[in-house]
């Protein structure tokens, strides 16, 4: 938004007192083009390669097409599990005071520091069918390991943190005079958490959200171990991107890597809109 | 600390000196070749090889520096990269500086030479036995006392059978895996349609699909899933001898494949470098008595059986070995009819997890 209002006058307005702009900026500018742009524009000109006609064809193949519904689906409801449960982490770990309150929270980043494979492969061992976990469900029919649950389980496993540590710092800040004054102006409990509280947080619940999804989806290394890898049932996306590279396609693999971005892409950004609305809609966090 | 203080009153031309240069040393940056930091003696040659080989090519390149030494008096170091021969393959092609590459299928050096022009097209005549210095072939590994009374490739297709095997697509091992089960039902019926139904029948029985051979082993061995696992001679001996014999055993079908993983010298990388003399000095010794030891001591067939030890070949049974060449016309056929996009394999997989009939 701000970028437009610039671009009317055709000059950077110096937005703030501290001098530096240009410095800092010209910095963001080249590093972002560097890291980001430069990749991703290789990647969508590689895959150009095959034309509009043919990228269609790759998106609508039927095996691409379930892989792609079973990464993203299964991503959005593993980061729209840990929007809740990783809310109540967060609540739990900057409310309340307890013994090991601080072993807690730094166990939360665990995921963010273990390499994926290794996760994938703990993982894995504990819901196999002759695993701890896996072999308390087994008798009751229910399997894990090998099926797009174990997918499930490794994406909720890897973007747990990203909910936690965006929503602690937010909660941590919201004063409790707020609380306070909710309850003395008649407010129940239940009234609070929901009218007062949550709206608050929503924002920062929104980006943990968006957060843990993108990281979900491109998940590859945890999910290979645990998912069983069978085409159509519990194939990932990036793994057929895999597939594409092993037959020395890379105009096919690029391809999918480009559908897979432009859905990313439209769903962050719809989750940012979202987000924004919330922002206007409930306030200043 | 001082430097960011004093920058608050630098004047307008040096703050964009300074943002000019900032912008310059963070496009320097980039532009430094990450990966590639070779400071490389005269005496080094990179070997790129497949995964299973780990064990083999750390004995091997010992023994070779050693004779190197006493040869010439030059001390060598031989860099030996494993992982699936595919992706090494790539890594190849897209520039890794391999002085020789040692991987599970023709059709991976065949990419080389047609993709990156780096070797001609015709490697594999310039080398003995198909430029193989050793072969395997591909057997079955089941839970100890065989429950499933697993003998043959046909035990394979029964129903309630788990088998474990790799995804072709991914995994160099897993195509010799499919293969050996096709030329099995063709030496049986001499009709290529039972042979496609006999192999979509043993997918049909597939409940894991690892993209490695090593990941394959883990899921059979450690999170006990299937009845049978196929796999590299090699590998299973290794396995046998890793997890103990108490849980399970080898079985050795009635026909197998002839597996020749080649080995190829990098024309283009060795004339570069100027080490064409030491790579092919290598190559030979993948031939000569002493490699050969080694190898059979690593359950690998030695070209020369007569070099190694005898106690070592009496653990390599004899089987009917049929060749991918007189089954499947060569690898590049074998490769585009049955793993190419939307080959045999690819329409075994059907829309909702079901199969083809």
């Amino acid at each position: 938004m701000s970028l437009a209002t610039h671009a009317t006058t055709f000059r950077f307005r110096q937005p703030s007192a501290l001098p530096g702009f240009g410095l800092t900026f010209g910095f963001a500018v080249t590093y972002l083009s560097l890291i980001v742009l430069i990749p991703l524009g290789v990647l969508v000109a590689r895959a150009s390669g095959l034309g509009l006609e043919g990228l269609w064809q790759t998106a609508t193949s039927p095996r691409v097409l379930a892989a792609l519904k079973l990464s993203f689906g299964v991503s959005f409801a593993a980061a729209a599990v840990n929007a809740v449960a990783g809310l109540v982490v967060a609540w739990v770990l900057t409310r309340y005071a307890f013994p090991g309150r601080r072993l807690l929270d730094a166990i939360v980043d665990l995921p963010f520091a273990l390499p994926t494979a290794v996760a994938g492969i703990a993982l894995t061992a504990i819901y196999a069918p002759n695993g701890w976990i896996g072999g308390l469900l087994a008798p009751l029919g229910v399997k894990v390991a090998y099926t797009p649950l174990g997918i499930f389980v490794a994406l909720v496993f890897i973007s747990l943190p990203f909910v936690v540590r965006t929503v602690q710092p937010v909660l941590a800040d919201l004063d409790r005079e707020i609380e306070e004054a909710s309850a003395t102006l008649g407010a129940s409990r239940a009234q609070t958490v929901l009218r007062v509280i949550l709206p608050s947080l929503l924002p920062a619940v929104l980006t943990g959200f968006a957060l843990a999804f993108g990281r979900a989806v491109g998940e590859y290394g945890s999910v290979i171990f645990i998912a069983g890898n069978m085409p159509f049932v519990s194939e990932i996306a990036p793994l057929l991107i895999v597939i594409q590279l092993e037959e020395f396609n890379y105009a096919g693999a690029t391809a999918i890597a480009t559908i897979m971005l432009a859905i990313a892409f439209v769903s962050l950004l719809a989750i940012n809109l979202i987000q924004a609305w919330s922002r206007r809609r409930f306030g200043h966090v | 600390m001082m430097h960011l203080r004093r920058s608050t009153r630098w004047p307008g031309p040096v703050r964009g000196v300074l943002a000019y240069s900032l912008v310059l040393a963070a496009t320097l940056l980039a532009a430094i070749p990450f990966g590639h930091a070779q400071r490389a003696p005269a005496v080094a040659i990179t070997n790129v090889s497949y995964d299973p080989t780990r064990e083999l090519y750390k004995a091997i390149n010992e023994a070779f520096a050693k004779e190197w030494l006493a040869r010439t008096g030059q001390t060598v170091t031989i860099r030996t990269s494993h992982g699936g021969s595919g992706r090494q393959a790539r890594t190849v092609i897209d520039g890794l500086q391999a002085d020789v590459v040692t991987l599970a299928l023709a059709a991976d050096i065949d990419a080389i030479a047609q993709r990156a022009k780096l070797l001609p097209a015709d490697w594999q005549a310039r080398l003995p036995n198909n430029s193989s210095p050793y072969t395997s072939t591909i057997v079955f590994l089941v839970r100890k006392g065989n429950p499933k009374g697993i003998r043959d490739w046909d035990d394979l297709a029964r129903p309630g059978v788990a088998v474990i095997t790799p995804n072709p697509k991914t995994s160099g091992g897993a195509r010799w895996n499919y293969l050996a089960a096709w030329a099995f039902e063709l030496d049986r019926t001499k009709d290529p349609a039972k042979a496609k139904a006999f192999v979509e029948a043993i997918y049909r029985n597939v409940p894991v699909l690892d993209t490695g051979a090593r990941g394959s082993t883990t899921t059979f061995v450690q999170r006990g899933i299937g009845d049978v696992f196929i796999s590299w001679e090699n590998e299973a001996h290794l396995a046998l001898a890793e997890f103990g014999a108490d849980r399970i055993d080898i079985v050795y079908p009635s026909l197998s494949i002839l597996a020749e993983p080649p080995v190829a010298l990098v024309d283009a990388v060795v004339d570069r470098r100027g080490t064409r003399k030491l790579a092919e000095a290598y190559l030979d010794f993948l031939y000569a008595p002493t490699a050969q030891r080694i190898v059979a001591a690593n359950f690998y067939r030695p070209f020369r059986p007569e070099a190694a030890d005898p106690a070592d070949l009496a653990r390599f049974p004899r089987l009917k070995l049929v060749t991918i060449d007189a089954v499947f016309g060569g690898w590049a056929k074998a490769q585009g009819e049955h793993f190419a996009e939307g080959g045999v394999f690819d329409r075994i997989y059907r829309p909702g997890g079901s199969f083809a009939r």
